[in-house]
């Protein structure tokens, strides 16, 4: 187990977020996080990645500790977080919005590398390399989003609600890459998503949250074929 | 709202009395210092409306209340209107002068709307100068005469300059309550809240903005010209930036909401300068020292309030009293 | 003649102007905060500078201690006063404006303790080349060596702060830790530190600002010689005028600002010296409140 979140509990202020989760996920598995809203999925992920600090609880990864630990530190250590809508900079170019994903490496050989990488996965990022960032579309802007944090070269990605906004087809499309580099790249993932069909069919393992409390984890499949699972997020 | 009105009446009359009572137990220098608290109690309630209760962070009250000095001074030599009508004359023209800045810098927020009024606070005093009307940089005579006979031969000059202001002051604080509690101030507080909720409610931004900027003014203006009154004379040296500075720092300090609190502002503005003689002389320093331990103290003062308290103490306590009882449940 | 004189005048105080205005942006386009301490920095820094000068005889020394003790100056003031803003960050009326009364604060603090230090007796700083005009068939020109020193340092200053911000990988993190300091973290880049290095460069502008508008006058220094808050405001306003995000902005809104001040100065009243920036400023937010090289939307900050 690569992940290891143990009776996590995180609160808004006086209002409780997250209650007593545990999620375990495996190496090179997808893990999709679904539930509705104010579930509390996008909390669970921005405290995995270091921009909340839990109330209880304890997380591991790849055997260490990470409560307390700051995003920036984090992402050194290899997990990366694409948050939910605004995960590009607008003001930025499509190269600039890049090179910030490695940045940190500090070597811009493997940069550049990684940037050509990004682009063969991704041809319209290519297409637009030098636009400024607000000049892409809702999905090329979630396209630059992942790319970024590809960059970095992660071993753990966080992903959230990626299909928001964007039309079925190019929905279908990012669902595919984030499958491909799962795959490719040895990914762990969390995907967290609203769009719990589309997210269950390329995951390994599912996790669904209710009111800040795990309801249910199986595999994936399992989870599409359960008939109150499907009642309740499949919508048949 | 009968009844609270009543009790505000009576709650004002009895400060009034005490006053009165206190101004002839009290030896000169106080007197003379009370007359300032009463002017700074006006001037920062000037500040509580427009930063506090509308939002808009101006520099400018300094100048505002230059404008109301200066046409009072302008009324008593060049009209030769009676000091009454003097006072009213400079509310007057500090509120047209609010009214023009306002129109100016509604559309105005955050560092722009600052840096706008801060160079006013710096530009408009120095025109003064430019015009002989206004006496240059020497400045104009403001004379408000001798206390009447009428209160004896005791009754001196700081003690006939302290019962203008302090009346001035009661009377203006009873207005501006008012008004903050009226509608114009539930739209105020609207407007800081939530610009663009406030606008679809039907609020007129621009207008509510340029009517809280007048209104401000106005009160500037009287402070201004109670100010010179004090000091006898109105010339642009009176009104530096530092003294706009010096409003924004009494108000946060008394809770830039609060209008109540404006007496513990304007108490502090006056007894910072004493302080720092005080400390000064205890820790026998230089002359250097002396003349700017109070700007340094008052600034420092300033810094650590909008750090730590920055909503002011009333307004702290209340809102950790609410964030209590929510844990509570 | 008048006229090349007013223009010369107008150019040279333009690119102090420019500076301050460099001092503004450098802080907005890393922090979002406009630092209305600018000129108390720029003070204390010609101070520091005045005291090398005194010691080791040479403006350029004083010069490049000044940068490094506005830089320290800077980087200090972010890291005890910028980040207490932050984490007590309020939501009562005065939250978006806390930082603005307390950068204003620092200012006067700042000339407080100054004058509490130095007095308020004028120094002098000597300037390293000559202030006499040059001279041409006869004639001569406001223009002078000082002048020109001047004029070309603020360029190649400009020119190496644009070269740092766009081209380069700690240009690239202060951009992005400007425009959105969660993405910016979330791509490894350690944003606090990062602020205050754009704190300490905007210190040091400030400082070459501060010793270049001293000698420029007549050497004379004191608590209350760099006219400071009128500097400060022609200053911000500069930068208003560049539009607040860009550095070359800020050069031309100096420029600009200042041969707009010059010539209202010579054509219509000298007396109108205080008073001008605010006319101008109203009339500029009025016309293009984005400035001339602003994004769109930057009149609310």
């Amino acid at each position: 187990m690569s992940l290891n979140v143990s009776n996590l509990t995180v609160h808004h202020g006086a209002i409780c977020a997250i209650s007593q989760v545990s999620i375990a996920v495996p190496t090179g598995k997808l893990a999709a996080i679904i539930g509705s809203n104010g579930a509390g999925k996008t909390t669970l992920l921005r405290t995995i990645s270091g921009l909340k600090h839990p109330t209880e609880g304890s997380m591991m990864w790849k055997g260490e500790k990470i409560v307390g630990i700051k995003p920036e530190a984090l992402v050194r250590r290899g997990i990366s977080h694409v948050s939910e809508g605004k995960s590009v900079i607008p003001e930025l170019t499509v190269r600039e919005n890049l090179e910030l994903g490695a940045i940190w490496r500090r070597n811009s050989k493997e940069s550049k590398e990684s940037i050509d990488q990004v682009v063969s996965i991704f041809p319209r990022l290519g297409e637009r390399i030098k636009q400024r960032a607000d000049t892409l579309s809702g999905g090329e802007r979630q396209m630059l989003a992942i790319g970024r944090a590809i960059m970095a070269k992660p071993q753990l990605l966080l992903l959230d609600e990626p299909s928001l906004g964007l039309a079925p087809l190019v929905v279908e499309q990012i669902f595919q890459t984030i499958r491909d580099l799962t795959t490719s790249m040895n990914l762990t993932v969390l995907l967290v998503e609203q769009n719990a069909m589309g997210a269950l069919k390329i995951a390994d393992l599912g996790i669904v949250l209710n009111l800040g409390k795990v309801v249910a984890v199986n595999h994936a499949q399992t989870l599409i074929d359960d008939p109150a699972v499907r009642a309740a997020y499949l919508g048949y | 709202m009968h009844k609270k009105q009543s009790r505000d009446i009576f709650l004002f009359i009895l400060g009034g009395v005490v006053l009165y009572f206190l101004s002839g137990m009290v030896d000169e220098l106080r007197v003379y210092q009370g007359a300032t608290i009463a002017v700074y109690v006006i001037a920062i309630s000037s500040i509580i409306l427009l930063t506090g209760y509308s939002g808009q962070v101006s520099l400018g009250n300094g100048a505002l209340m230059a404008v109301g000095a200066y046409a009072a001074a302008v009324a008593h030599i060049e009209l030769k209107l009676p000091i009454i009508l003097c006072f009213v004359v400079a509310v007057l023209a500090a509120a047209i002068g609010g009214a023009l800045l306002g129109a100016a810098a509604a559309r105005l927020s955050g560092p722009y709307l600052a840096g706008t009024t801060l160079a006013l606070a710096i530009g408009l005093p120095s025109l003064a100068n430019q015009f002989s009307v206004l006496g240059g940089e020497q400045g104009l005579l403001f004379d408000v005469g001798f206390p009447p006979l009428s209160l004896g031969e005791e009754f001196t000059q700081y003690k006939w300059f302290f019962w203008i202001a302090g009346l001035a002051a009661l009377i203006s604080m009873w207005v501006v309550k008012n008004i903050l509690g009226s509608r114009y101030g539930r739209t105020w507080r609207a407007i800081r809240g939530n610009e663009v909720a406030a606008q679809l409610c039907g609020i007129n931004i621009a207008r509510s903005k340029i009517l809280a900027f007048t209104v401000s003014a106005g009160i500037a203006g009287l402070a201004g010209a109670l100010l010179s009154m004090t000091i006898g004379t109105v010339s642009p040296s009176a009104f530096p930036l530092a003294l706009s500075l010096s409003l924004l720092t009494g108000a946060v300090i008394s809770g830039i909401s609060t209008l109540g609190g404006a007496m513990i502002g304007s108490v502090v503005l006056v007894a910072i300068p004493e302080l720092a003689e005080a400390v000064a002389n205890r820790i026998g320093s230089s002359e250097r020292v002396t003349t700017n331990l109070p700007g340094f103290l008052m600034y420092a003062l300033l810094i650590l309030t909008v750090l730590f308290v920055p909503d002011g103490p009333v307004e702290q306590h209340r809102a950790r009293k609410a964030k209590h009882l929510a844990l509570k449940q | 003649m008048d006229l090349v004189n007013t223009f010369l005048i107008g150019i040279t105080s333009g690119t102090i102007y420019g500076l301050m205005a460099i001092s503004i942006v450098l802080v907005w386009r890393s922090t979002r905060i406009v630092n209305f301490g600018v000129s108390g920095m720029a003070l204390l820094s010609t101070y520091f500078g005045y005291e090398a000068m005194t010691r080791l005889e040479s403006f350029w020394i004083g010069l490049a201690v000044a940068m490094i003790g506005g830089a320290v100056v800077g980087a200090l003031v972010e890291i005890l006063l910028i980040r207490l803003l932050e984490k007590h960050k309020s939501t009562g009326p005065i939250a978006s404006v806390a930082p603005i009364i307390a950068t204003l604060g620092l200012a006067s603090l700042i000339r407080a303790t100054a004058a509490m230090i130095w007095g308020g007796q004028d120094v002098r700083i000597l300037a390293p080349v000559s202030n006499d005009g040059f001279t041409i068939n006869g004639t001569t020109l406001v223009f002078s060596p000082l002048k020109l020193l001047i004029l070309v340092t603020v360029l190649v200053l400009m020119l190496i702060l644009s070269i740092i911000f766009q081209k380069t990988n700690i240009g690239l993190s202060l951009r992005a830790s400007a425009y959105s300091p969660e993405i910016a973290r979330l791509s490894g880049i350690k944003v606090n530190w990062v602020r205050t290095l754009g704190w300490a460069l905007a210190g040091a502008a400030g400082a070459v600002a501060g010793m270049f508008e001293t000698v420029n006058g007549n050497g004379a220094l004191s608590p209350y010689s760099i006219e400071s808050f009128l500097l400060l405001v022609i200053g911000f306003i500069a930068a208003v005028i560049g539009g607040l995000d860009s550095l070359i902005g800020a050069v031309i809104g100096g420029l600009v600002l200042g041969l707009m001040i010059a010539f209202v100065l010579m054509y219509v009243s000298s007396g109108l010296f205080f008073i001008a920036p605010f006319i101008i400023l109203i009339i500029v937010l009025f016309i293009r409140p984005q400035g001339l090289f602003g994004a769109k939307a930057a009149r609310r900050a």
